[in-house]
């Protein structure tokens, strides 16, 4: 039951998810599930409801940390290639 | 329109919120006491004790009669200065220090009553902050003010006390302590992550901090720390049976106050309040408070076998 949880571990999973999130391709996949750039929800109101939020975040999430992503996944891969 | 506003209103949205720019003490709300007995001019918390000894207002130094190592004494101590400002300002910008001293800020009568509310919460009435011009009060004032003292010596505690568990079954090796710390603390900082998230998601106008979760993530190790010992006193049936106390106990606590600071006025005080917002408001009070137990169970059930 002991989880061997090590901080490189957490690292490890939060590249993977961000790298999840940034490959969502925009009109391959979002479009066809309703979540395109064109039917997000432009609303100013103090309720951008859920779904909204979760547009907004992808959306960020590719526009910023697209370069960085490509910075850390060369280096986690040349670590791994090293140490193994 | 009511202008006579009572003296302890619920604030919400406190607009420019500053933990601790009153920290000189001058208007009498200092964080720390002053405990070093100097005269008033060194009441400017205790960093002013670390300055660099100016050499000339010692009396009686013979060794410094000298000119020359005046001087010198004199360019060596501004130059430490320097760079400890230098040095200071820096480490400001990663962490934001002058903001964890306000969690600090605490004294034994808080740490007693914190200690109390956290395993039985069922007496205590009044769950607000207390805000003096629109920054909080500091914890010693203020028995519902979060803290990080509790949640850090807990979290230290923890550790200790898992290895004292895992040294009675004779599974007790020193790198299994690291590894116990390690993933206690991932599974903190996922926490941590995870509320930020659903608070994001859920767009809640809170004023609660990012160390405000932390501290109210670390609450949860006091529960745990006497759910182990009880079971490494007195068995398995003593250990369930305190679990199953401070579960309870740090659900209602934390259920009290996020109440007050996630839901909407109306619907704090208990009045029913339609609409999807406020529902989905009050799922993730309930969710957050939720997962406590689920990870003081996690986090100790190995520990008891």
């Amino acid at each position: 039951m002991l989880m061997a949880f090590t901080l490189y571990s957490l690292i490890q999973t939060a590249i993977l998810c961000t790298n999840a999130i940034a490959v969502l391709h925009e009109e391959r996949f979002l479009s066809k599930i309703g979540c395109g750039v064109d039917q997000a929800v432009g609303g100013f109101g103090d309720d951008p409801g859920v779904k909204a939020q979760i547009l907004n975040l992808i959306r960020s999430v590719r526009t910023v940390m697209r370069v960085p992503l490509i910075i850390v996944n060369s280096v986690s891969i040349v670590l791994l290639l090293l140490f193994g | 329109m009511d202008y006579s506003t009572p003296q302890n209103v619920f604030r919400q949205h406190p607009n420019m919120r500053l933990r601790n720019t009153s920290i000189d003490g001058s208007d009498g709300s200092q964080l720390f006491d002053d405990t070093s007995g100097a005269t008033p001019a060194s009441q400017m918390g205790y960093k002013n004790q670390q300055a660099g000894p100016e050499s000339a207002a010692y009396p009686g130094q013979s060794l410094l009669s000298d000119p020359m190592s005046n001087l010198a004494m004199a360019y060596g101590s501004s130059l430490a200065s320097q760079g400890k400002e230098m040095m200071d300002k820096n480490l400001d910008r990663f962490i934001p220090i002058s903001k964890l001293k306000y969690y600090f800020a605490v004294d034994t009568v808080y740490v007693g009553k914190k200690l109390g509310l956290l395993v039985f919460p069922y007496m205590h009435q009044n769950w607000e902050v207390n805000y003096q011009q629109d920054t909080p009060v500091a914890p010693r004032f203020d028995v519902n003010a979060p803290d990080l003292y509790i949640p850090t010596m807990g979290f230290i505690t923890y550790i200790l006390v898992a290895g004292l568990a895992l040294g009675t079954q004779n599974r007790f090796s020193p790198e299994l302590l690291g590894v116990q710390a390690s993933s206690a603390f991932v599974w903190l900082i996922m926490e941590v992550l995870a509320v930020l998230l659903s608070l994001y998601l859920v767009t809640v106008n809170t004023d609660l901090t990012t160390i405000d979760l932390l501290a109210f993530s670390g609450y949860k190790y006091v529960g745990m720390i006497v759910g182990v010992v009880s079971g490494l006193l007195f068995g398995k049936p003593a250990y369930y049976l305190s679990l199953l106390w401070c579960c309870a106990a740090i659900f209602i606590f934390m259920i009290r106050t996020l109440r007050l600071k996630l839901l909407s006025e109306s619907a704090a005080e208990g009045r029913l309040v339609r609409g999807a917002r406020n529902q989905l408001r009050m799922y993730l009070t309930m969710s957050i408070a939720a997962a406590q137990p689920i990870f003081m169970y996690w986090l100790t059930c190995h520990l008891i076998r």
